[in-house]
């Protein structure tokens, strides 16, 4: 079932409360022609399992490898992606928009 | 974020009440601001237009950056009267995403042959609204014109402090109306939160138009002023 950003809270909270190590990423910021709106949530365990998404598939990746070293160091950070970043081959976005992720721990 | 605010998050949409979560995005500090208090935020000014939009978003505040995480429940529109113009709003108010519930006892009207697709229930109004619970982010559209049906919804509707409350009606037929619900007890200033004639002055004409003109309405309500100070606006004649 695809799940609605509701959901996608609800389960970093079942996720945490079950001992997991968990990152919660979130969209706040976009320009041009961004796939997923301000405050759309991707989900992540210290596993690298997901839930959610903050593109149209393109930069989960990225997200998701800076979502396990947020869980290891409790620290939040900010990336950006775009097609004017230099990360644009490996982890841009394909529609020519920009976007800020927030990618943060739960504690 | 701690995890008792992710669960603050997650109850608030359980319970169907506004929340703010408020991220310090360069320290990553965060606060949660239930939609009840905002008014004395020191960032009341910016909760509240978040808030009204229904949207995330960054702000500015004191020269420091924050990110919004808004959360409002999914509003829905409650439609007393399965007639013509609700056949009407019933694909425009899920084109604007609102959730629509369509309630009238007459079985001859509330027919899903009539409703294609949309949540119809035949059934008198006190006796389905309890189980429905509706609250500010609740919507009514009154509109079969008989006291019988119709007012027993617009006292659930005033109590619950709904964010729109509207009735069908010549201006002679709420005034009869203003005067059964003042004998009820309703004050005058929650009565005058009723819009009577319904819907905005567009000079709607058909069930068609009436129902854009009521779906207006319903958003100008929603989107435009606070909620929690909602004024009456008078609205001029679409019935």
């Amino acid at each position: 079932m695809l799940a609605s950003d509701d959901d996608i809270l609800a389960r970093a909270e079942d996720w945490r409360k079950a001992g997991k190590g968990v990152a919660i990423a979130t969209v706040i910021e976009t320009w041009g022609s961004a796939p997923r709106p301000v405050g759309s949530h991707l989900v992540i365990d210290g596993d690298g399992n997901f839930l959610g998404s903050v593109s149209g598939g393109c930069v989960e990746g990225d997200v998701i490898t800076q979502a396990v070293d947020v869980i290891e160091d409790g620290k939040p950070r900010t990336i950006e992606f775009g097609v004017a970043d230099e990360t644009a081959w490996r982890a841009g976005l394909s529609c020519g928009g920009r976007i800020r992720v927030y990618v943060e721990k739960v504690n | 974020m701690k995890l008792e605010h992710l669960s603050a998050l997650n109850k608030a949409r359980v319970e169907r009440r506004a929340i703010v979560l408020v991220t310090d995005v360069a320290t990553g500090e965060q606060r949660i601001v239930p939609g009840e208090n905002i008014a004395g935020d020191v960032m009341a000014d910016q909760l509240d237009a978040a808030l009204r939009s229904g949207k995330s978003g960054g702000v500015e505040h004191e020269g420091k950056s924050y990110f919004l995480t808004v959360q409002t429940p999914p509003v829905r529109l409650i439609v007393i009267g399965a007639v013509h113009i609700s056949q009407a709003l019933a694909p425009m108010a899920k084109v604007a995403g609102l959730d629509l519930t369509i309630i009238d006892p007459r079985t001859a009207f509330a027919t899903p042959d009539r409703f294609p697709d949309v949540n119809l229930i035949a059934e008198w109004p006190q006796n389905v609204l309890p189980g429905i619970k509706p609250d500010r982010y609740t919507g009514f559209a009154c509109f079969t014109h008989d006291p019988k049906i119709d007012d027993p919804a617009l006292e659930v509707a005033l109590r619950a402090e709904c964010f729109y409350i509207g009735a069908l009606g010549s201006r002679k037929t709420h005034a009869k109306r203003v005067e059964r619900l003042t004998g009820l007890g309703f004050s005058p200033e929650a009565i005058a939160r009723i819009r009577a004639p319904i819907g905005l002055d567009i000079g709607a004409v058909s069930p068609a138009e009436i129902a854009v003109s009521v779906l207006g309405e319903v958003i100008q309500a929603l989107r435009k002023k606070p909620l929690r100070t909602e004024a009456p606006v008078k609205a001029g004649a679409a019935a």
